[in-house]
């Protein structure tokens, strides 16, 4: 199979992107592949960057990214976050996250690499009165939820109503 | 305004050694990283996302309780060379003074707090203390955190604390630095092993001006390199600590050099203090090396007609920016090297 970018190159590297929830995949040659933004790694950057990418880059288990590419990478391409827009390579190469939500769509991987990062990966710190709040509430919730299924389950409807009303005002709470 | 009026304008708190431990210790700094929950991080955020950080900050201060008096400065009207002056001063970084589209700040009247609006995060806050006062800086800046956070929701969560746009910050989204000059601990050849002790314990030093260890006038930046997992109280604790034994260290090399080399020492010190007040033209970077050497000497008593502060202000007025700034004109580099011996000349003979 030819490259799909030069047209002229045998065909070595195999990606498959997800965007927008539709697969798509891509079929390109070493050199093609490597001028792929998404597939450059921490080629430039300030030290501290450097030092970041360097451990970013350690996850793919290679020394060399730009000269090895290889089906191993096929996974870690593809993962982008659905609020943003980046894929975790181009968070590789800058060390940077686009938004909140990036901690949660890669939540498998920013996990570990907090855990290398800071040895640690769990807060213990200041938690602010109002989102913090929001967050305690919302864990309530779901709580109250769980408990308001079983409820519903043994017939207890008296109890599930109780349930759903306190559910309500927590949530009016929060819409606030 | 006057020369003497640019100048005070310039000076504020943390140049004026008032703090505790003011011969080692020249400042202490708390910064706090935020964002919003609901725009994506500066550098993913659009136009329109980027002016709604700073639409959401300045609506914030039209409410009544702004207690701390912080009033909003739009960086794109600033000139170039106030912004420069503002780097000098540490109330902005480099980054943050380069021209871009929705950059901005908050700033209180004596510039103790200073908030970047879109940086490498939404919120970048900061409480700039004179010596050494971590415990205080963090106080003051937990209650400005407060008070931004009543009104704006900021991307928060139970496992990794403040989400930040870089993973390094993330937790606490809290750097603790102190500004500390090393002198002796140079002069006696100890400063590499107490610096390399330093990054063993999980802190990050750097020399302020100039490269690595060799740091311009001696100073050098001492601060947390883990944000996530201890507590923002432990990480004060601990880095406190340290500098505690470093401000000790560094006295116990000033009495041993005092004690088996005090012609030495003085000698030094007093070519130095000479230099500067008689030399007609100075680079910074000399200028630096003898203001170090100056201000042990007033530290130790050895120099008694010279202000302490005066190293903490020249560190800062004789910067180019701050120098053309003062003189209002453009200067080429030999100008700056005669209006910064000027100014060193008269500073000193002030008081
Ligand atoms: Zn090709
Ligand atoms: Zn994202």
């Amino acid at each position: 199979m030819l490259c799909q970018e030069c047209q002229k190159r045998e065909a070595t590297v195999h990606l498959t992107k997800i965007i927008n929830n539709k697969k798509k995949e891509i079929y390109l040659c070493d050199k093609c592949a490597q001028n792929k933004e998404e597939l450059n790694f921490g080629k430039e950057g300030f030290s501290f960057n450097n030092l970041l990418t360097g451990l970013l880059n350690s996850e793919f288990g290679t020394d060399t990214p730009n000269s090895s590419l290889n089906l191993n990478y096929n996974k870690k391409v593809e993962e982008e976050c659905e609020n943003c827009g980046l894929n975790y390579a181009e968070f590789s190469r800058q060390g940077k996250l686009g938004c909140s939500e990036c901690y949660i769509e890669f939540e498998n991987r920013i996990n570990k690499l907090l855990k290398k990062i800071h040895g640690n990966n769990r807060h213990t710190g200041k938690v602010p009165k109002r989102t913090g709040g929001v967050i305690r509430t919302r864990k309530e919730i779901q709580q109250l939820r769980e408990k308001m299924q079983d409820a519903v389950q043994k017939e207890e409807f008296e109890e599930a109503a109780k349930l759903r009303d306190a559910i309500k005002e927590l949530e009016e709470e929060i819409d606030e | 305004m006057s020369i003497t009026g640019k100048i005070n304008n310039t000076l504020n708190k943390w140049m004026k050694a008032s703090g505790p431990d003011p011969d080692v210790v020249i400042s202490s700094r708390i910064r706090l990283a935020r964002n919003l929950m609901e725009v994506p991080f500066p550098n993913y955020a659009s136009d329109k996302e980027a002016k709604r950080v700073i639409d959401k900050v300045e609506s914030l201060l039209e409410e009544e309780d702004n207690d701390f008096g912080l009033k909003l400065l739009d960086l794109e009207k600033i000139p170039v060379l106030e912004k420069e002056v503002m780097v000098e001063k540490h109330l902005i970084s480099p980054e943050h003074a380069e021209p871009g589209q929705h950059k901005a700040m908050l700033l209180t009247d004596d510039e103790s707090v200073s908030i970047m609006i879109n940086e490498e995060d939404h919120i970048r806050s900061q409480i700039l203390f004179s010596g050494l006062q971590l415990e205080e800086a963090w106080e003051l800046g937990d209650q400005v955190d407060d008070y931004l956070e009543s009104k704006l929701n900021f991307a928060f969560s139970e496992e990794y604390g403040y989400l930040t746009t870089c993973p390094t910050n993330a937790g606490t989204g809290m750097r603790a630095s102190v500004m500390v000059h090393l002198p002796a601990l140079n002069l006696s050849n100890q400063i590499n092993d107490v610096l390399r002790a330093i990054s063993q314990l999980g802190l990050a030093v750097r020399g302020l001006y100039g490269e690595g260890t060799e740091a311009l006038g001696n100073i050098y930046q001492i601060s947390n390199q883990v944000t996530l997992g201890p507590s923002e109280e432990e990480i004060i604790e601990n880095l406190q600590g340290v500098i505690k034994q470093i401000i000790n260290q560094e006295r116990n090399a000033r009495k041993r050099l005092m004690k088996q080399n005090k012609v030495e020492l003085t000698d030094r010190i007093y070519r130095s203090y000479g230099v500067l007040k008689y030399s007609r033209k100075i680079s910074s970077k000399e200028a630096m090396k003898l203001l170090s050497d100056v201000k042990l000497g007033v530290d130790l008593g050895i120099i008694n007609d010279v202000s302490a502060s005066i190293f903490n202000e020249l560190m800062v007025l004789i910067s180019p920016p701050a120098l053309q700034r003062l003189t209002g004109k453009d200067l080429n580099s030999s100008q700056r090297d005669e209006k910064r011996a000027n100014l060193i000349r008269k500073r000193i003979r002030e008081k």
